[in-house]
């Protein structure tokens, strides 16, 4: 322990002083023999953990690269002949008569009407989920919290039980109905249930704690003190808070959207139980070609599709945090 | 001025109204599909009384006990390998000289939290698929156990890390220094002050496991039914109480968990 302490270099003082390797002494050897153990053992005690996501993980998003440029076979599965047929048939499709090929935007609507969505929830998530943070971070320690455990439960609970009991109430027959007609508001049930207004609410609902959870974690380390500074100065309420408050609060904006726009960009669950299998995002699309569709290549392109925006997302993230490490916040 | 006394310069306008609608919001629905479990009418919209009579069907339900035993034997299988797996990487990537490759290893290990869960999905059906046609090879539940692990190991890993992070390197110093070996050290002295952090990482890949629908769905063949899985077969059919009774102790077991991790949590910034 104290031996490879000493061995590794000091950054501390700047006086180089003689080199400690003028002769390789025995000690340095020992030394140098059990770094290779340290070494092995580190690559041995991750070993189970890296081959299991490497096959597990890792090997079938590397199939599926490949599956996107074989061809379909007619009952599910592949034929191991290459092709661009999928990523062709993601913007057009072949005339019946004519067999020409025709731009066809369906696809393209679907991943537009996922990113809209996508967008949708991460703003109504981030409206309602800011202040939900800052009052939480504003509460004294001990009502913190019972704050952060009520929005961890909903983080971890069930997705489709979940989405069931938003189900439930917005239902023709479901609760919110019931109720509306019950007080003579309306005579006939509104059709909320599978519409593009009950996904972009589920979608909310299901993500709400995910943008909370990180946002309170960045608002509670803020400094008041500069916002005690600003009403020093004469600043008003909004002005402290869209000057001050926001601002420093940067990081945990970007992490909070970031989770809530991925997994609702690639959302499943909310679509298939929520709009009814007519109104598609990205995820029911995909899932569709492995399914009914027994249309692999096509699925895995657009899969692959999926990524890439993901990926673009990941993107502006690391460059927004790294960002912020050069400018010295945090 | 401003500061007058009584009034909180920290808060803002309506922030507080906004809060407790999220809180209504994220609980209503819950609660409502829990009051519905324990409704004596057969139909689920409607409240006649209260019955524990729903439950009772589920207990004696045969396919949902299929589904339960399948839910177990996975969510178990996936948490113990995933459980091991993360502490001995946690153990190799923490507290140590930064060394060639830990990059890499945390990368690995977070990948599965940054795929989405619908490609996961659709790559591990096209492995499996392939696994199968080309060298026969199937492990029924087994498949689903793997694709679960993948999933479990970085949510499991992260408390652990956190815990090892912040434990004093003192102590197994001192065990050092009395001739314990690197594996009696381990075992008698970080194995049992790393508890906290294994046994929240656990639980939290039991919760990620049980609840998981996406990946189970399409990795699932015929009779691999899990509760997830039973729910969704449920919504598809003319519905009654029972879904909500099933939904229900599925929320309670996650619930349970939840609270589990979150009280060990708790205690560890306590002590």
């Amino acid at each position: 322990m104290t031996t490879t302490e000493l061995a590794a270099p000091d950054p501390g003082p700047a006086a180089p002083g003689p080199t400690p390797s003028t002769t390789l002494s025995a000690a340095q050897a020992a030394s140098a023999s059990r770094e290779d153990k340290a070494r092995i053992s580190r690559w041995l005690l991750s070993a189970p953990a890296l081959v299991t996501i490497t096959i597990f993980g890792i090997l079938p998003l590397i199939i599926i690269v490949i599956y996107s440029f074989l061809k379909a076979a007619p009952y599910g599965g592949v034929v191991w002949s290459p092709s661009i047929e999928a990523y062709v048939s993601f913007l057009f499709q072949q005339d019946i008569f004519t067999e020409e090929l025709v731009f066809s935007p369906d696809f393209l609507q679907i991943y537009l009407r996922s990113f809209i969505f996508a967008v949708g929830t991460t703003l109504l998530c981030l409206v309602l989920g800011f202040p939900t943070a800052y009052f939480m971070a504003t509460r004294p320690p001990r009502q913190r919290n019972w704050w952060v455990l009520l929005i961890t439960i909903p983080f971890w609970s069930n997705l489709l039980v979940r989405t069931l009991a938003i189900m439930f109430i917005i239902r023709d027959e479901g609760l919110l109905n019931n109720i509306l007609i019950g007080l003579k508001i309306i005579d006939q049930p509104i059709t909320i249930l599978y519409t593009d207004f009950a996904i972009v609410l589920g979608l909310f609902y299901s993500f709400l704690p995910f943008m909370v959870l990180p946002l309170y974690a960045s608002l509670e380390k803020l400094d008041f003190r500069l916002v005690e500074a600003g009403y020093d100065l004469y600043a008003s309420r909004p002005k402290v808070l869209f000057r001050i408050i926001i601002p420093l609060s940067k990081p945990g904006i970007i992490a909070g959207c970031l989770l809530v726009f991925i997994p609702a960009l690639g959302a499943y669950v909310t679509p298939l139980i929520l709009g009814g299998g007519r109104h598609m995002m990205i995820g029911d699309l995909i899932a569709q070609q492995f399914g009914s569709g027994r249309n692999w290549p096509l699925g895995a392109a657009q899969a692959l599709i999926l990524m890439s925006a993901v990926l673009v997302a990941l993107f502006f993230y690391v460059r927004a945090t790294t960002g912020k490490v050069k400018h010295g916040q945090g | 001025m401003r500061a007058a006394k009584g009034v909180d310069l920290r808060s803002q306008f309506g922030f507080h109204t906004i809060a407790i609608v999220c809180l209504v919001v994220l609980y209503f629905p819950l609660l409502i599909l829990i009051v519905f479990s324990i409704n004596a009418n057969d139909i689920v919209a409607v409240f006649s009384g209260v019955s524990t009579r729903w439950y009772e069907k589920a207990f004696y339900n045969e396919e949902f006990h299929n589904a339960a035993r399948n839910t177990l034997i996975i969510a178990v299988s996936a948490t113990i390998g995933s459980t091991i797996f993360a502490t001995l990487a946690a153990v190799a990537t923490t507290r140590v000289a930064p060394w060639r490759g830990q990059n890499a290893v945390y990368m690995v290990i977070n990948l599965p939290l940054m795929v989405p869960e619908i490609i996961t999905a659709v790559a591990t059906l096209s492995f499996f698929a392939l696994l199968g046609r080309t060298l026969g090879f199937n492990f029924g539940i087994g498949n689903i156990i793997l694709a679960h692990l993948v999933f479990c190991i970085p949510f499991a890993y992260m408390p652990i890390r956190a815990r090892l992070e912040s434990m004093d390197l003192t102590l197994e110093g001192a065990a050092a220094d009395l001739y314990a070996t690197p594996f009696k050290a381990f075992w008698h002295v970080t194995l049992p002050l790393l508890m906290p952090g294994i046994s929240s990482g656990a639980a939290l890949a039991f919760i990620v496991s049980f609840d998981d629908f996406t990946i189970t769905q399409l990795v699932a063949g015929p009779g691999q039914t899990t509760l997830p899985l039973y729910i969704w077969a449920m919504i598809r059919r003319p519905m009654t109480p029972e879904i909500n009774a099933i939904s229900t102790i599925l929320l309670g077991i996650s619930i349970l968990f939840i609270l589990i991790s979150f009280w060990i949590a708790q205690r560890r910034k306590a002590g």
